[in-house]
């Protein structure tokens, strides 16, 4: 009995890991292949010529050799969208409900964290930090916004969600857009009152910018930011710690059955709305980490950073099949990926027409035609089979 | 002092009175078949002891104790199991974990183990199934799960809501079975049934509910010969 227990948890970690390489690996390979045939398409078209003529090689050469960097910067982007999905699905999965506030949520997070370190900047602490250092005071930051963050969406649960946990949830749903609205102007107000600004700049320390060169193709290099790798990291222990609370300890199952069937979930002796709370604060600190690393990618904030980054991870969360946790990394991957290709070649590609502006453009037509094909996500579940 | 006793309760769904003074009681050791037509308020009843729903006027003792003011989950945690209406399977959940879910408020985990070999020495088909998805099982063995479920936590009482509803007439057989033998390991058993001649054999007292009230009450024996009775429950 004791083996094969140690080796289902032992699965149980092992699992998202394997799940993570395979999407990414996965939507990466089609993405990239996707875009070859788009370039052995476009040869000897306008766009061919014009970078044969500035930059000396042909269209299919020059997208294969900046796949690699284009693949990172979709893998990084991705995980932070998977992040913020994570949220979004978590809270349906309980309550079939949309947390529209989830956006603000990430930004408060994303705030809370920038602002523990610009205060620890002017203690003169990040100046002359180590790496190692550096690395604790980014751990710090995070730690901070994910406490205020799931702080936060437990408080906008016990306050605007569960009086009306009875009523039709379009009503919730209004609840959230206005809660949604009151954080970003909380928020503003905030931040306009005590530093006369509203939007923040997170402190440079440590070597996150730095960059890692990884290989070569030609005379290009292939590098990765420090930043990224951390975020990647980051994430991924996340996803991992997330997957093992919910899939194998107590107060993951009892979650899980809640999200099944609340009456039955009482009638067993759990505390259905503690249980509620319980997914709030963890989707809220998941959305607060990703906003400290998104900030840390992106570096400047203001209170309305959380709506694209939202309405792309919700999309993900749907896009992946909402209520499915794998499904929201799925999804959170693939949107990252399409979005950092079409930012890349967009431009290159149409010869400027369309420049890497209406990546998310492209980002959202993708994903519309999977949702007609694919109502319920790529990994949804008809929702008979649920009830 | 009866085990579980319940006193003049009114329970409402909005303004409609469904519940109006239902009084019984069910003794240490008993089973109790609580029988009545579609509509009659038996599901209520159940749902006004187990605290899914607060009934608005009466008292509900379990040991002696106001229970009718507690969420269930406090409910349970007091003694009291309830197999639900239509099982409550929780369906993405393996065998094992609906298992484990039932003694979700045991923290000795040899007692849970234990319970849970007990729970497969009754049931070896849900043995068979531990790793399967409760949603994947067939009525029968949901039912015998939400059974084996409903005793993972050592209750006071087993409250059964229409055990046999919806199963085979060979797998009702079986189901009965199963709760006499319950019963003789010494679970007191509130039994809610459609099935009022299956029930009434079984059990020891029964009350006949008519909407929202108690109308009849005597031994299982008496009432399976009462003319009304049989004549409005058992199509004699």
């Amino acid at each position: 009995m004791r083996l094969p227990m140690g080796w289902r948890n032992l699965r149980q970690i092992l699992l998202p890991i394997g799940q993570t390489v395979v999407f990414v690996t996965g939507a990466g390979a089609i993405c990239s292949a996707v875009m070859l045939l788009l370039a052995l398409v476009f040869r000897g078209s306008g766009a061919d010529q014009a970078l044969q003529a500035t930059q000396g090689v042909g269209i299919l050469t020059y997208t294969f050799n900046s796949l690699p960097q284009v693949l990172i910067d979709g893998m990084t982007i991705g995980f932070v969208y998977a992040a913020i999905a994570l949220g979004y699905t978590m809270v349906y999965g309980v309550l079939q409900f949309i947390n529209f506030a989830h956006s603000e949520i990430f930004a408060l997070g994303a705030f809370c964290g920038v602002e523990s370190l610009i205060a620890l900047n002017k203690m003169g602490l990040l100046a002359q930090a180590s790496t190692l250092a550096a690395f604790m005071y980014l751990g710090l930051a995070l730690l901070v916004g994910m406490a205020s963050a799931g702080g936060m969406a437990v408080l906008v649960e016990r306050v605007a969600y569960r009086p009306l946990r009875n009523s039709p949830t379009l009503v919730a749903l209004i609840s959230a857009i206005g809660v949604s609205f009151a954080l970003q102007d909380l928020i503003r107000l905030t931040e306009s009152l005590t530093t006369g600004q509203f939007y923040r700049v997170i402190p440079t320390f440590g070597n996150f910018d730095e960059r890692i060169n990884l290989f070569r193709i030609g005379s290009k290099v292939v590098d990765i930011q420090v930043k990224s790798v951390v975020v990647i990291v980051a994430a991924v222990l996340m996803l991992v710690a997330l997957n093992y609370v919910v899939g194998s300890t107590k107060v993951g199952k009892a979650i899980r059955a809640v999200a099944q069937d609340k009456n039955t979930a009482a009638l067993m002796g759990i505390n259905v709305n503690a249980m509620i709370s319980l997914t709030f604060l963890v989707g809220g600190a998941l959305g607060g980490a990703a906003g400290v690393m998104y900030a840390l990618k992106f570096t400047r904030i203001d209170p309305f950073v959380g709506f694209m980054p939202g309405i792309k991870a919700f999309a993900a969360a749907v896009l992946g099949g909402i209520g499915n946790l794998t499904g929201a990394l799925l999804g959170g991957m693939v949107l990252g990926m399409i979005e950092s290709f079409a930012g890349a070649y967009l431009g290159t590609y149409t010869m400027g027409a369309f420049g890497a502006e209406y990546k998310d453009m492209v980002a959202f037509l993708i994903l519309i035609v999977v949702i007609v094909f694919r109502p319920n996500g790529l990994l949804g579940e008809h929702v008979s089979q649920k009830a | 002092m009866a085990l579980l006793e319940l006193n003049d309760i009114h329970s409402y769904y909005g303004n409609i009175h469904a519940l109006m003074g239902v009084s019984l009681k069910v003794e240490q050791g008993e089973i109790v078949a609580l029988i009545g037509a579609n509509g009659a308020g038996k599901t209520t009843t159940l749902r006004s002891i187990s605290g899914l729903l607060h009934p608005r006027r009466g008292t509900v003792l379990l040991e002696g104790k106001e229970i009718h003011h507690m969420s269930p989950n406090v409910v349970h945690k007091h003694g009291l199991g309830l197999v639900p209406e239509g099982r409550g399977i929780f369906p993405a959940l393996t065998v094992t974990e609906n298992l484990e879910m039932g003694a979700y408020i045991l923290d000795d985990k040899k007692q849970i183990e234990e319970n849970m070999e007990n729970a497969f020495t009754l049931f070896p088909r849900l043995k068979e199934r531990a790793q399967q998805k409760g949603g994947t099982l067939s009525g029968g063995e949901q039912q015998m799960l939400a059974t084996a479920r409903g005793l993972m936590s050592n209750p006071k009482i087993l409250l059964m809501d229409e055990p046999s509803m919806g199963l085979a007439p060979v797998l009702v057989d079986q189901i009965f079975d199963i709760i006499r033998e319950l019963n003789a390991r010494g679970t007191t058993i509130l039994l809610v049934e459609q099935n009022a001649l299956m029930a009434l054999s079984i059990a020891h007292r029964g009350y006949v509910l008519q909407t929202g009230q108690i109308v009849l009450t005597d031994t299982g024996q008496n009432l399976k010969a009462n003319d009304m009775v049989r004549k409005a429950y058992l199509g004699a």
